[in-house]
């Protein structure tokens, strides 16, 4: 063969969008994005913790951000990434002990970590808006 | 009978010894499970807690912090927050970035973390002992 053609399209391996999104695949990287996410809320935990040794002032001041509209949104983003993280990483630990990895375990699990950390969620913001009156 | 290495007196064996992994990986791995399951009970500790003081006011929550139980667990989920905090942003800065970016993302996490852990440490230790 005297094909020295430099250029030729090669089949290349699908890419990541290709896929049509699983509920393993979306757990995996949901479980990421919301430890990337955690990591900017023990930011805010830092902060709301400095301020409270600056002193009263301080304190308030972070008080009111976190009771405005946008503090409350980003605070409910957080309860949720925190037990997605949560059951997301239980089931991770369950997987690293060696059990769990038939088809419909996998399946079962996911579910469950759904479920649960969407449950506690709303479990959470109810409790404390009872707490709150 | 032909030697591939005439000048070498050593052993294949011995030549190919050591030149294997770094076999640090597992540690790693294994770090971020045991502060994984550490991270659990304090965690669940800190949001049940966060969710009981939802109207309290400056002086409940300092008098709160002050307790030695809870100044004690604030400061062990700060530690071991930021510690698996940046396991788990190590992987995924080593796993994103290519460039000669990635050292420097690497130093800034860690540097960030470690500010981080201790200057919640400091406020904490400040609030108990203020």
């Amino acid at each position: 063969m005297t094909n020295s053609t430099p250029k030729r399209l090669r089949p290349l391996s699908p890419n990541i969008q290709i896929y049509r999104p699983q509920l393993t695949s979306v757990l995996s990287i949901a479980n990421r994005i919301s430890g990337i996410a955690l990591s900017l809320y023990a930011i805010v935990l830092v902060v709301w913790l400095v301020a409270a040794a600056a002193g009263p002032q301080a304190y308030s001041k972070i008080h009111v951000f976190i009771g405005s509209g946008v503090g409350r949104l980003l605070l409910f983003g957080g309860t949720f990434s925190f037990f997605l993280h949560l059951c997301g990483s239980i089931r991770h630990l369950i997987w690293d002990a060696g059990y769990g990895f038939e088809l419909r375990t996998i399946y079962a699990s996911g579910w469950t970590v759904m479920l649960v950390s969407s449950a506690l969620t709303i479990i959470a913001w109810i409790a404390s808006s009872m707490l709150a009156r | 009978m032909k030697r591939q290495n005439n000048e070498s007196m050593r052993s294949p064996l011995s030549r190919a010894l050591g030149l294997g992994s770094a076999k640090a990986g597992v540690e790693q791995w294994w770090r971020e499970r045991v502060s994984a399951l550490a991270l659990v009970p304090l965690t669940v500790w800190f949001a049940a807690s966060i969710i009981m003081h939802t109207g309290s006011d400056y002086l409940t929550f300092i008098v709160w912090l002050r307790t030695p139980i809870v100044s004690l667990l604030m400061v062990l989920l700060l530690a071991g927050m930021f510690y698996h905090t940046a396991l788990g942003l190590q992987v995924v800065i080593e796993d994103y970035v290519h460039s000669g970016l990635k050292t420097f993302a690497l130093l800034g996490m860690r540097f960030s973390c470690y500010g981080l852990a201790i200057a919640g440490i400091l406020a904490t230790l400040r609030i108990a002992f203020s």
